[in-house]
């Protein structure tokens, strides 16, 4: 259905460190640490950018507009500047949005920038503030949930379900513990897996606190460029070659009983169907996924990748999804093990992208990544699925005959 | 394929102080169902509206993520729906964005507000400040737009008079705007007599407290043209974000504006932006910022816009038919609620506001302490 006008390309990213506390600097200090870093590694500086797309949460620090106050990290003064948020997708939905804003020609380069400070409010509260006050509030439990835990005891049987979750988990802490950048690197070893499954203390049902996702400070910036700056530059992108968004009504029950298709399945049919991706297991080199606790780390490789059965389970139980497998998922260690929320999408597309550009340090994985995968999750189930790769498009020459 | 992106359809709601029996969901589908109404589209990707734009603030709407209450009204069942949170203006920049970029071919843009839930907006726009320097001593963006006053009238000689007119104009516009149906004529007088709130500004030179919402479709140009008989093409837009601390900024001067301005005249190739329009909708939440704007937007030197009020310049330029922001819409939609008007006018569908053979309109927009944030776009008919 769509037609890329112009061809875009990821040419630098900036991550903080990720950590349950930085007092040490105040949130625009916190951005400029990896605004800077984004663009000593694009090779450029403050003035090639046209325009600083921004996004977080505001109900986390209780800071209204905070593009604002946070100019003064983001270096968007006399810059154009747009600001998007879409929840927990919302690193994603930037990266879609510098996209669009090169390949439109309205910029050549755009500096992106997803920051969340944790610390300064309360997550699970504020997450919860999400839901209807008058029907769902009072039931709403921030992001904690059972029900997928359950859905998969459900349906492999316990012992092989929650094998599968906490192997998972040990899988993203043995990546974390190569990420200088994460958070939680707790050093968990595959034997300890049945004692945590035992022990971890439990939040909701069988979702253990190890499971759960952190909630973390942190920023991250991207710079992206069009491709004539990037061959100008020299640069080694990591191209945009598409993406989707798939959200969907806050109301869960809106149509009954009857089983709703998950966003993540919708989203990856839609995005492999128009890139011609029939197998992508095989299409594709590497996965960062946006898993807010294992058991939908776990759940969700079945959706994303189109598989049935207990495929998902195996890709676990034999270490396929590690960074040294066939089909490394978050090297990065993942959400898991880091969780600044309003850059934890945009961590996602950045991490595929150095992973793609070769310098994602002692997490990069030992194949070569030519295509990868990047979703962010956040709302009520929404998904945003990007596909990066090594190439440029062929895109027909401007005025051709598109 | 083209570069264009047309505007095929607008609505709002009636722009009224409190709304208090209407969800804000109910406010943006009653915008859905009349764009739905002009243009016969449904949702979906390739065959309606590919992707919809929305416009809100959790602080405003008090929900984190304040669109996932929307997605059930906005067609993002298994569809692609984002948040601007920003001006509402920026959701037009963007909607042409995805569009330009082959993305998408037909947007939806939305934008709900209902100042009317808080206590008071001060308190949200409070929130804007940081904790450290600025929050302590009491800042938000009434107090701010106070000292901009003082330092503007200061530097300009604007005076409480000037003031006055310009309210006065204002609310004439807005007594006549279907749209406002709250809004009342008010005396000089009766302006000069309203009470202070931000030395020396005074409750009628403020905008009202509204409730609303405002909806337009936008489209590439082959579909706009099949989707209307009068679309508006977005032919230019620019943006631009100043620095924070007051202190660090020339309150007196619009800097940003005049940037924001440039950018929009450069891509809709505006060479003389004082001859270039035949209407002006820019966002005025405050009186003494309809002279500042219009200094900054290149429609009179700067400096002179108290002398070119004096002669009847507001009036010349067509500046606010609609009544503008003084007369009634939330701070956070006015650029967008601006572009509604604007495209109305040029699609020849502005009732008694009407200027005759309009073909070329501005539309501003502004967030922020003191008008941190502007962006402009260049509306333009066949």
């Amino acid at each position: 259905m769509t037609t890329k006008r112009r061809n875009v390309g990821i040419i630098g990213v900036g991550q903080t460190v990720y950590s349950s506390h930085r007092e040490d600097v105040n949130q625009p200090e916190l951005i400029w640490e990896a605004v800077d870093l984004a663009l000593k590694d694009a090779g450029v500086t403050l003035d090639d950018i046209g325009c600083v797309v921004h996004g977080n949460m505001e109900l986390f620090e209780m800071v209204h507009q905070p593009d604002l106050w946070h100019v003064l990290g983001t270096g968007a003064y006399g810059k154009e500047a747009l600001r998007v948020t879409t929840g927990g997708t919302t690193g994603a939905t930037l990266a879609c949005v510098g996209d669009q804003l090169v390949a439109s020609g309205l910029h050549d380069l755009v500096l992106v920038v997803g920051f969340e400070k944790l610390q300064e409010g309360h997550t699970t509260g504020g997450i919860t503030n999400m839901a209807d006050p008058l029907w769902g509030r009072s039931l709403q439990t921030g992001a904690l949930t059972g029900m997928t835990a359950q859905a998969v005891i459900d349906e492999f049987g316990e012992e092989r379900a929650k094998r599968a979750a906490m192997r998972h988990r040990v899988i993203m802490d043995r990546h974390a513990m190569k990420n200088r950048f994460a958070h939680r690197r707790f050093g968990l070893t595959f034997d300890q897996i049945d004692d945590l499954a035992r022990t971890s203390p439990p939040l909701v049902g069988e979702l253990r606190m190890i499971h759960m996702c952190s909630q973390s400070d942190g920023a991250c910036a991207v710079v992206m460029a069009g491709q004539e700056v990037i061959e100008r530059l020299g640069k080694k992108a990591a191209w945009v070659h598409d993406h989707v968004t798939v959200h969907r009504e806050e109301t869960f029950t809106l149509f009954g009983e009857e089983k709703v298709k998950p966003t993540m399945r919708v989203a990856a049919e839609r995005l492999f169907a128009r890139n011609g991706i029939t197998d992508p297991r095989r299409q594709l080199d590497l996965f960062e996924m946006y898993d807010p606790s294992s058991w939908w780390g776990l759940d969700w490789l079945r959706e994303f990748l189109l598989l049935e059965g207990d495929a998902h389970l195996k890709m676990v139980e034999n270490d396929e999804i590690a960074l040294d497998g066939p089909f490394p998922v978050n090297p990065s260690g993942g959400v898991v093990a880091s969780n600044p929320i309003g850059a934890t999408a945009l961590v996602r597309v950045a991490e595929a992208a150095n992973q793609i550009r070769g310098c994602a340090g002692d997490h990069q994985v030992t194949k070569t990544v030519r295509r990868a995968l990047a979703s962010g999750f956040g709302g009520t189930y929404w998904t945003v699925l990007l596909l990066l790769g090594a190439d440029p498009l062929p895109l027909p020459a401007p005025g051709g005959a598109a | 394929m083209s570069d264009r992106v047309g505007i095929c359809a607008v609505a709002q709601t009636p722009w009224v102080q409190n709304l208090w029996g209407q969800r804000f969901q109910g406010l943006a589908l009653g915008v859905v169902e009349d764009l739905r109404r002009q243009t016969g589209l449904g949702f979906g990707e390739g065959t309606g509206i590919d992707a919809t734009v929305s416009v809100s603030d959790d602080l405003y709407d008090a929900r984190t993520i304040s669109n996932n209450a929307l997605t059930d009204v906005l067609g993002a069942h298994h569809g692609c729906e984002e948040k601007v949170a920003q001006d509402g203006l920026q959701a037009l920049t963007y909607g042409l964005a995805m569009i330009r970029s082959g993305h998408a071919q037909v947007v939806l843009v939305v934008g709900h507000c209902k100042e009317s839930q808080g206590q008071s907006r001060n308190q949200v726009t409070h929130l804007a400040f940081d904790p450290f320097f600025t929050r302590p001593v009491g800042l938000d963006f009434l107090a701010a737009a106070g000292l901009q006053a003082q330092a503007y009238m200061a530097r300009s000689g604007l005076s409480a008079r000037h003031l006055a007119e310009i309210v006065v104009r204002a609310r004439a516009a807005g007594a006549a705007n279907p749209f406002t149906p709250e809004v009342t004529a008010l005396t000089e007088d009766e302006v000069l007599a309203s009470p202070l709130v931000a030395d020396p500004l005074r409750q009628a030179h403020v905008s009202p407290v509204s409730d609303g919402a405002v909806g337009l479709i936008l489209a590439s140009e082959d579909r706009a043209r099949a989707l209307s008989d009068t679309p508006v093409w977005i032919e230019g837009v620019g943006s631009c974000l100043d620095t924070f601390f007051l202190g660090d900024r020339d309150l007196a001067a619009p800097w940003a504006l005049q940037q924001a301005a440039a950018r929009a005249y450069r891509r809709a190739g505006v060479s003389d932006p004082t001859t270039a329009f035949d209407l002006v909708e820019l966002s005025d939440p405050y009186a003494y910022q309809q002279p500042l704007w219009l200094e900054g937007l290149g429609l009179c030197p700067e400096g002179k816009g108290p002398r070119f009020l004096d002669g009847g310049g507001a009036e010349r330029a067509n500046v606010n038919r609609s009544g503008g922001v003084l007369a009634g819409n939330p701070v956070l939609l006015g650029g967008l609620v601006r572009a509604a008007e604007a495209a109305l006018q040029l699609m020849g569908k502005a009732g008694a506001r009407q200027v005759p053979n309009a073909r070329r309109a501005l539309a501003h927009g502004t967030m922020g302490p003191a008008g941190q944030f502007h962006a402009v776009a260049v509306l333009e008919r066949d």
